[in-house]
């Protein structure tokens, strides 16, 4: 049986002080992280994202050429996201604060799923011969991707994912020979919109 | 490592008169004299610091942040707000009162002065 120790010493010796500064010293450290938003949303860097998307809809062949289309429009995905990454990067350094604080990481954890579904549902579509309903897809689960990140950053980042979303909605119904047309008004337009909103606003 | 009791009201880093305090930890004590009594209370401590990550934060938004009741919050908070630590803003937003609080520039340097004190007595224990 364990012993129990002298309880009366115990009694006249607290914890050490430093602990209990270092108890507080956390609390206020997660107090502040669970409080704080993810303010390093790319304002430039969504404008970049956005010029990509412009400049890829200018090249992308028309949509008739299927596989051509989608390797374009792949070809470009990588670059727009390179972007988004430096703009946070660029952001988060300026204002010295760490990329992945917790709002950090919950809005990439919550963006990533839809895109990482939208990825999947691509190749299902494009294996079908469905390949036009290829910009609202990815319009709508990048919508709702950055609609779920957006509630741990800054206000007006739900209401792009929002506008994400109701541009993929339109495309739908819009004619197969659009799609160039959906893509830039959507990844170009919308990024080019919010992103100068959010550099004006929250500084970059 | 002693937690802190909400109902009591008493931090582990306050030191209270009834207290038997060993000689070798005098100078603790002391140093714990020096805090800052107002912000040193967890929830006080709790708003401060959130409301230093934000421009503003809402009554609401503060009560689910630091998971407590209405009139905790509201009492903590008048204590701040009376010695001008953070402001208080009351408006309606339609039919709905809705109250907003911010860091003043003595909270945020009462806060700042804090954690330079806690920085401080951690070095020196480790010192020792």
């Amino acid at each position: 049986m364990r012993c129990a120790g002298p309880v009366r010493s115990r009694r006249l010796r607290p914890a050490p002080l430093n602990a209990h500064a270092i108890e507080d010293l956390r609390f206020i450290r997660e107090t502040m992280e669970n409080a704080a938003s993810f303010t390093a949303v790319p304002g430039w860097g969504g404008v970049a994202m956005g010029l990509t998307a412009l400049a890829t809809a200018c090249v992308a062949p028309r949509p008739t050429s299927a596989t051509a289309w989608l390797i374009t429009w792949l070809a470009a995905a990588p670059c727009a996201f390179a972007f988004g990454a430096l703009g946070i990067y660029w952001k988060a350094r300026r204002a010295g604060t760490p990329v992945l604080t917790r709002p950090g990481r919950k809005f990439v954890l919550s963006l990533f799923p839809p895109l990482l579904a939208g990825a999947v549902i691509s190749l299902a579509i494009y294996s079908t011969g469905l390949g036009r309903l290829l910009p609202s897809i990815w319009l709508l689960l990048y919508g709702v991707g950055v609609m779920s990140a957006g509630t741990f950053s800054v206000r007006v980042v739900p209401v792009m994912g929002l506008c994400f979303m109701l541009a993929g909605i339109a495309a739908l119904f819009c004619p197969a020979a659009w799609a160039n047309a959906a893509m830039a008004a959507g990844f170009g337009g919308l990024h080019i919109l919010f992103g100068t909103i959010i550099a004006r606003r929250y500084g970059g | 490592m002693a937690r802190f009791n909400p109902l009591s009201g008493h931090h582990p880093l306050e030191t209270r008169r009834t207290d038997r305090v060993a000689p070798r930890d005098r100078g603790q004590a002391t140093a714990a004299a020096e805090l800052d009594r107002l912000i040193h209370e967890r929830m006080r401590l709790g708003i401060v610091s959130a409301l230093a990550a934000n421009e503003s934060l809402s009554f609401h938004d503060l009560k689910k942040l630091l998971a407590t009741t209405d009139g905790n919050l509201s009492v903590h908070a008048r204590k701040l707000e009376e010695a001008k630590y953070i402001a208080c803003e009351k408006y309606f937003e339609g039919r709905l009162p809705k109250t907003v609080y911010r860091l003043s520039p003595a909270g945020r340097h009462a806060l700042e002065r804090y954690l330079d004190q806690m920085e401080a007595l951690i070095h020196s224990m480790r010192a020792r």
